[in-house]
């Protein structure tokens, strides 16, 4: 018999998935302390409706659709690996990836026409709170995009496992821009 | 780690083919990374001791040239009151309590061979050992290391000239985000390690409680980090792109920071203290020869206690400013805390009572510990209620208070724990007297150095001054401030035993037997050291909790945890 350092589990536990939760609970609590931190600004002052109405929610709209769809092609594809089909979960993986770089692609061109119309991270409190807030939200778009692409490169796809950790973390960061957007464009 | 189905069952002979650097360095075994921590811990903690004594030269004797340093101006002063803070908290309390004896005890008590991520384990360690250099190089950086004080608050952290450090500053919260990276890390790890892998038999209500109290401050840091990182991405935004969060002019608040701050800086004290309390409370009834008093008990004080100190954090904010109506209910938080952490010290000396107590060196320091920390958390209750706290804040009462719990936690409850599994993790006995000595010396000079300190704070010293001599009042108290100072360097002396006694042991001591101390939980059914992977072919079984001494109908005093007992007397 070998010993392997791969200790038996107790069934029914997948560490891998434990400690993502683990790691995203600790992410909750990222984002949370900024976002009450936010909240608690907003509150206490009067101005930032002007502030914020120099935003465009078109574009942010559009932006949420392109993440939400993401999120769904995610799913399809853990849902197809777990068929044990053998195409879907490369198309629908890199169909994540793609929507992924588009939502980067048209926040990059939100920030440069904002930069460009004056509002830099020193313009005021709330500009502070917009990039710092978007800001780290988009590493974490980009972080999922490495991981997705990491998968597709290993090619181990038929694992719905792997599938499942990489997707947990891709609708959390889904799930941050759900509280941002309305926070930051529309309250 | 990872092997092919063809291992080996000779785990000796595999060890030596991985060669020096994968055994050493690049080990991905708990044990050496628990090691690895250790020794960058017990590094960090020369710097910081050697900090502190520079920082007490000038306190006794101001503006003297400090043997083997040479004078103190007002702005190197700054510099060492942070760095002593930042390095003992997060670069010697954590690495060494949470770190090393977390990595070196849990899979071993819960009987798995390795973490349940051997890999990112190692690359915990290595990114600690990265924020350890970067911290090291903010020394020597233009312009010095931070001296915004450990806490940083902005607005003197927040703009390069309140202060004049610039990229010291800078490196210092990237030490910190390299370090907390580190914790998440292993955070993860512990808690899925012990939720994933425990062997046949270890439930939960079963585990040692030193697990128990890992779980809950990894638990704590895990979720009462987020609010800091956040924080401190804010601080560095402001200062290197001109962000606004902490600049009243800007529309920011520099108060924002303090609540971030202390909303992981409570709930941080107690990852610093449950694991030294769970060391003490595994040691007791080994050497009390009694099982726990109220083993469950403690472990719901102990999540009690987690969970209030996340809505305490604005105790340490009485004279901030803040809305003074929030003083009232943190007051009442911070005062109902004391509850679940009195009922663990009862149960502690309960333990105790009508023991047949061993007084070996591991128990000295755990009573040792359980003497000096009821000090610390007595003084806690006056900087607990606002109308005291207003008047002692930011006073070396408050200096005399932290160090009375949180040096009882490092060196008292980490000693404890050293000395106890010292025989398990290097295979080799450690001398009785020397380790007596030790702790003798340290008892003695450790309140010759921090009991004074109450006094003088009483008197009006405030925290961080470079020169009371300045202070008129206080003049006629430096001579507390030169007993605390001859006390510190005695303590630093104490430790000489210590050194020579580890050296000599690691050279020629004793090889150390499987269970030298006759306890019943799961390490010491291994070799001493263990092997990679810990046990051989077979991995224990669990039939009964940890703490079963001096068992009615039984020949021996104590009854390990996988024992199997044919039929129970009746």
């Amino acid at each position: 018999m070998a010993i392997s350092a791969e200790a038996p589990a107790i069934p029914g536990i997948l560490p891998g998935k434990v400690g993502v939760w683990w790691f995203l609970a600790s992410e909750i609590m990222l984002f949370g302390g900024l976002i009450a931190s936010f909240i608690v600004f907003r509150l206490g002052s009067g101005g930032w409706h002007g502030e914020a109405a120099h935003l465009s929610v078109p574009i942010a709209a559009v932006n949420t659709l392109v993440l939400l769809t993401s999120s769904l092609t995610m799913v399809q594809a853990f849902a197809t690996a777990e068929r044990g089909d053998q195409r879907g979960p490369r198309t629908y993986l890199a169909l994540t990836i793609l929507l992924g770089l588009a939502f980067l692609g048209i926040k990059a061109y939100e920030y440069t026409s904002e930069i460009l119309a004056g509002f830099t991270p020193g313009t005021g409190i709330f500009w502070s709170f917009y990039y710092t807030m978007t800001g780290l939200h988009a590493l974490h778009v980009l972080a999922g995009a490495v991981v997705n692409s990491i998968l597709l490169g290993a090619g181990r796809l038929r694992n719905p496992h792997r599938l499942e950790l990489a997707g947990l973390y891709w609708h959390f960061v889904d799930v941050v821009w759900i509280f941002l957007f309305p926070l930051l464009y529309l309250a | 780690m990872r092997e092919s189905g063809a291992g080996t069952l000779d785990t000796h002979e595999h060890h030596a083919e991985r060669g020096f650097w994968r055994t050493y360095v690049f080990s991905t075994d708990h044990k050496m990374i628990g090691k690895q921590y250790l020794s960058l811990g017990l590094f960090w903690a020369v710097v910081g001791g050697l900090l502190a004594h520079v920082m007490r030269w000038q306190l006794a004797w101001p503006d003297t040239a400090v043997p083997g340093w040479g004078e103190v101006g007002p702005e190197t002063y700054n510099v060492l009151v942070t760095m002593h803070g930042t390095i003992m908290v997060f670069f010697v309390a954590m690495p060494i309590l949470l770190g090393a004896f977390g990595n070196f005890l849990i899979p071993l008590m819960i009987g798995a061979r390795d973490m349940a991520f051997p890999r990112l384990n190692m690359l915990s360690v290595w990114v600690f050992a990265l924020a350890s250099l970067v911290l090291l190089v903010s020394f020597f950086v233009p312009g010095g290391a931070a001296s915004a004080g450990w806490t940083g608050y902005p607005p003197l952290s927040a703009k390069v000239e309140y202060t004049g450090v610039n990229w010291g500053l800078n490196l210092w919260i990237l030490a910190h985000a390299l370090e907390f990276a580190a914790f998440l890390m292993g955070g993860v790890n512990y808690l899925t390690t012990a939720i994933a892998l425990r062997v046949p038999g270890m439930t939960f209500f079963r585990l040692p409680l030193v697990i128990w109290q890992q779980l809950t401050a990894t638990t704590l840091f895990l979720l009462s980090v987020g609010p800091l990182i956040a924080g401190a991405v804010m601080l560095l935004l402001d200062r290197i792109i001109g962000t606004h969060f902490y600049a009243a002019e800007g529309g920011g608040d520099p108060l924002l920071w303090q609540h971030l701050f202390w909303f992981f800086g409570h709930p941080e004290v107690y990852v610093i203290l449950l694991p030294a309390v769970g060391l003490v409370l595994d040691v007791l009834p080994v050497f009390a020869r009694k099982p726990i008093f109220g083993y469950r008990w403690i472990i719901y004080s102990t999540i009690a206690a987690g969970g209030l100190s996340f809505i305490v954090w604005a105790h340490h904010m009485f004279v901030s400013g803040m809305d003074p109506r929030l003083a009232m209910p943190f007051s009442i938080t911070t005062i109902l805390i004391s509850v679940p952490f009195a009922y663990i010290m009862f149960a502690m000396i309960a333990t105790l009572y009508k023991g047949s107590i061993r007084f070996d060196t591991p128990m000295l320091w755990a009573l040792g510990f359980i003497a000096m920390f009821i000090v610390g958390g007595l003084t806690g209750i006056f900087n607990g209620s606002a109308p005291a706290d207003i008047y002692i804040s930011d006073t070396y009462f408050v200096v005399a208070h932290f160090h009375y719990t949180l040096f009882s936690s490092v060196v008292f409850g980490g000693f404890a724990g050293f000395y106890f599994w010292f025989p398990k993790m290097f295979g080799r006995l450690l001398s009785e007297p020397l380790g007596k000595i030790h702790f003798w010396l340290t008892l003695v000079f450790f309140n010759v150095t921090f009991f004074p300190l109450h006094n003088i704070g009483l008197a009006g010293m405030m925290r961080r001054i470079a020169n009371p001599l300045e202070y008129e009042y206080l003049v006629p108290h430096q001579w507390i401030n030169v007993v605390a100072t001859v006390g510190a360097i005695l303590l630093l002396a104490s430790q000489i035993p210590f050194v020579v006694n580890v050296v000599w042991s690691l050279l020629a001591g004793k090889t150390a037997p499987k269970n030298p101390w006759e306890a019943n939980t799961l390490e010491w059914t291994a070799p001493s050291p263990p092997p990679p992977l810990n046990w051989g072919a077979t991995l224990p079984v669990v039939y009964r909790g940890a703490y079963e001494y001096s068992l009615p109908d039984m020949a021996e005093d104590w009854l390990p945890q996988d024992r199997a007992l044919a039929a129970r007397s009746r």
